[in-house]
């Protein structure tokens, strides 16, 4: 075996390391992609199985208190459906970023065209909620409704909150998986 | 592959998988329940019908038995429940106006008589309401501690509204 062979064997050696050393970081951002691709689709494919546009919301408020407290989750269901007395909707008011989860209480439901004029109260609250619509609007109308809910789940909607009013914890969460998904290795 | 971190992801993987199936075993659980609920209703007075901002307005008083204790299930946290007039108007197909509701939150309490003034304001889009038959409709909704909710009802027919304001 020559020098120059010898040579040339080290450099493909350290080539080879390095290439394995590139293939195995494409390889972890390709995986770490599929997972927050995959995390995508499932949303989306539950907004379209739900008809909602926000197929599960987290209960920030005490109006509905007992039967939702702070930090639950709700999933929501759109539907064909219309609109009834006594089921719970949640629904955006012009003026308003967060969406008010709150029971129907009046239906009037339109002979000619089929829309709906709809009031809403909170449970736990001592009136309607005429006072929280835009100013001058007296009824929701299908348009308001983004989904009726249908199912609940206890405390899961804490994690949210907490990171929502926390950013610390959010970064340092993020962090943490981050530097999970850099170290491990599979 | 036995790292700290790796067992502390299994092991939360785990749980929360048997969490899930939990909840989803307690929900499912509530199918299992065929609840024969009972209830009767009985309009005892019309205290003022009036028209009032273009709207006709109804009070009244409101006798109302009910025995929803078999709605109950180990995986109920409370059961709501609402008695809403229904009626149909020239203009609309269907007016739905709650008048009164209650929380009951635990068996004990779902067998119940009360007389009541109606606690949410029985007004029509309009001035249908003289001589207007309508139903009372006793609805429930069942809130679960986890999982589906359930809704159901009871339609009480053939009540009718004075013929004149008084």
């Amino acid at each position: 075996m020559t020098t120059r062979e010898r040579m040339g064997w080290i450099g493909e050696t350290v080539d080879s390391i390095k290439s394995v050393k590139i293939r195995q970081s494409v390889s972890r951002a390709v995986s770490l992609g599929i997972i927050v691709t995959s995390a995508l689709m499932m949303w989306k494919t539950l907004i379209c199985i739900t008809g909602s546009i926000s197929p599960i919301v987290v209960v920030l408020s005490e109006s509905m208190e007992p039967g939702f407290q702070r930090g639950d989750i709700l999933l929501l269901h759109m539907g064909k459906d219309p609109i009834r007395a006594g089921e719970i909707v949640v629904f955006n008011v012009e003026g308003r970023n967060i969406p008010i989860v709150h029971r129907v209480i009046k239906v009037h439901e339109r002979k000619d065209n089929g829309e709906v004029d709809v009031l809403t109260k909170g449970d736990n609250n001592p009136v309607n909620d005429i006072s929280l619509y835009a100013p001058g609007q007296h009824w929701l109308r299908q348009e308001h409704i983004m989904g009726r809910a249908v199912g609940f789940l206890p405390y899961l909607g804490w994690a949210t909150i907490i990171m929502k009013e926390k950013p610390v914890v959010k970064y340092a969460v993020l962090g943490a998986a981050a530097l999970f998904v850099m170290i491990t290795k599979d | 592959m036995h790292s700290f971190g790796f067992r502390a992801n299994a092991l939360l993987t785990f749980s929360l998988t048997i969490l899930a199936l939990i909840c989803a075993m307690a929900s499912i659980s509530d199918n299992l329940n065929s609840p024969s609920p009972s209830a009767h209703v009985q309009v005892s007075n019309i205290n003022r019908f009036q028209k009032s901002k273009g709207n006709d307005e109804v009070s009244m008083t409101l006798n109302v038995s009910a025995n929803l204790q078999s709605l109950f299930t180990w995986n109920t946290k409370q059961v709501f429940v609402f008695l809403a007039a229904e009626y149909e108007s020239p203009k609309n197909s269907l007016n739905q106006v709650s008048l009164w509701d209650a929380i009951i939150p635990s068996k004990e309490q779902a067998q119940f008589l009360i007389q009541t003034k109606n606690k949410y304001r029985f007004t029509d889009q309009g001035t249908n309401l003289r001589g207007k038959e309508y139903n009372l409709t006793l609805r429930w909704h069942v809130m679960p501690k986890t999982g589906k909710m359930f809704a159901d009802k009871i339609v009480m027919t053939g009540f009718r509204l004075p013929e004149e304001y008084r």
